[in-house]
């Protein structure tokens, strides 16, 4: 069973594979699961929007909400978000320069990761989460197989460039945007960068792959080097001249091509 | 960093890769030395920079030459849409009834760049050409979230052009 809904900007597709079978009863039974993660979805964007003025962290940048009333989850959330800045040597920062936090760069992860908390605590172990190219897997497909994952060309929205397979309930991330391509210009020395434009971060979670895929294609060219120094993490790079990079442990993920 | 990344993002080269996009497919001219939109682009330029650009990837030139074109001349600027990641605002210059040139007054910023970093080590990496992978699979990962914005913006650009 699978259901994809527009939040938050962005496709949210949720499956939960049918391999076990089962009647009306547990049809019903994964509906409502599914119907969970994206009431979850819901909350969180009505929570951490910075572009809706009723959410919570628009009271917080507009000063209308004092620390001691802040929410659990925002706590937690800056907290998380402050871990990764230093996690990451500063590429990763919530705080914008006019001083208020948009921690958008996490918070996605973040809900993909408690959405599938959710249906896990609903007894299903076979299922994955997508919010906008950003997946949690976990078991297997109805075939009863590793969940497959293509990354997209990111010049050809119809195709594939690779397809890995997640076999131990990876998260898988991918930063970049098809709309920036070549020209982006060293903020620091004004000279061309080698212009990435798409990461994609295969890790234990989708927290924390899509956290340091968003950090490290801030990185720039230097991106890859993060993400192969990080333990249990692979990474795959595209660049503006079609070239891929890929961390050393990549192709251990790999699907080879079906023709 | 909004302002800087915008900054760094010349026209010309986003026709480049947008040219891909199907709604550019029947009739956009994307062409690669046009001029940029003066009051759309950011006014600092950083050194190495122009607002005309070269032409990319190439992809812009496969995609020129249209002369027919079903757009008004002039040009013409979409609302700001929510990517989730950030806002997004595309304008459009329509020349000779197509696309011109495509500028983004308001670009998602990404987060901060400011710090040292500190890897030492450096691991083994690959590299390869890119291909198409014909393998079915279950899920697609890419970054969605953006350019679907990109397009819904473009797209009521577009619209006023008609």
């Amino acid at each position: 069973m699978k259901e994809t809904r527009m939040l938050m900007g962005m496709p949210i597709s949720v499956e939960i594979a049918d391999a076990r079978g089962g009647g009306t009863a547990e049809e019903a039974r994964r509906a409502a699961a599914i119907k969970e993660a994206f009431d979850y979805f819901i909350h969180v964007d009505e929570t951490f929007s910075t572009y809706k003025e009723t959410s919570e962290i628009s009271a917080v940048n507009a000063g209308r909400l004092p620390r001691e009333e802040w929410s659990p989850e925002m706590e937690v959330v800056f907290a998380l978000s402050e871990e990764t800045k230093r996690a990451t040597g500063g590429y990763f920062d919530i705080k914008k320069p006019d001083g208020t936090y948009d921690p958008s760069g996490l918070v996605k992860g973040w809900a993909i990761w408690n959405a599938a908390q959710l249906i896990m605590k609903k007894g299903f172990s076979d299922f994955y989460v997508d919010a906008g190219g950003d997946i949690q897997t976990h078991g297997v497909n109805g075939e009863g197989d590793p969940w497959s994952v293509g990354i997209r060309n990111p010049w050809n929205i119809h195709e594939n460039v690779q397809a890995v397979r997640a076999a131990h309930n990876e998260g898988i991330a991918t930063s970049g945007t098809y709309i920036r391509g070549t020209h982006i210009y060293d903020p620091h020395t004004g000279a061309p960068a080698d212009a990435i434009v798409s990461l994609t971060v295969i890790g234990p979670n989708v927290y924390e792959a899509d956290r340091f895929a968003t950090a490290a294609f801030a990185m720039g060219k230097d991106a890859l080097r993060f993400i192969g120094s990080l333990p249990g993490f692979e990474g795959y790079m595209i660049d503006a001249a079609k070239t891929a990079t890929k961390t050393a442990g990549w192709d251990a993920y790999r699907i080879e091509d079906a023709a | 960093m909004k302002s800087s990344i915008t900054k760094y993002i010349i026209g010309g080269a986003v026709v480049a890769v947008v040219a891909g996009y199907a709604i550019f497919n029947a009739n956009s001219g994307a062409n690669a030395g046009s001029p940029g939109l003066p009051s759309s682009l950011p006014p600092e330029t950083p050194p190495g920079g122009s607002a005309s650009s070269t032409g990319g990837t190439g992809t812009a030139t496969a995609a020129a030459g249209t002369s027919a074109g079903q757009y008004k001349n002039g040009r013409y600027t979409g609302p700001v849409v929510d990517a989730f990641y950030g806002k997004v605002q595309v304008a459009v210059a329509i020349k000779n009834g197509a696309i011109a040139n495509v500028a983004f007054p308001v670009y998602p910023n990404n987060p901060g760049h400011t710090i040292q970093e500190s890897m030492t080590a450096l691991p083994a990496l690959a590299k390869e050409a890119i291909a198409a992978q014909s393998a079915n699979v279950n899920i697609v990962s890419g970054a969605t979230q953006t350019s679907q914005a990109f397009q819904q913006s473009l797209a009521a650009a577009l619209t006023q052009a008609q």
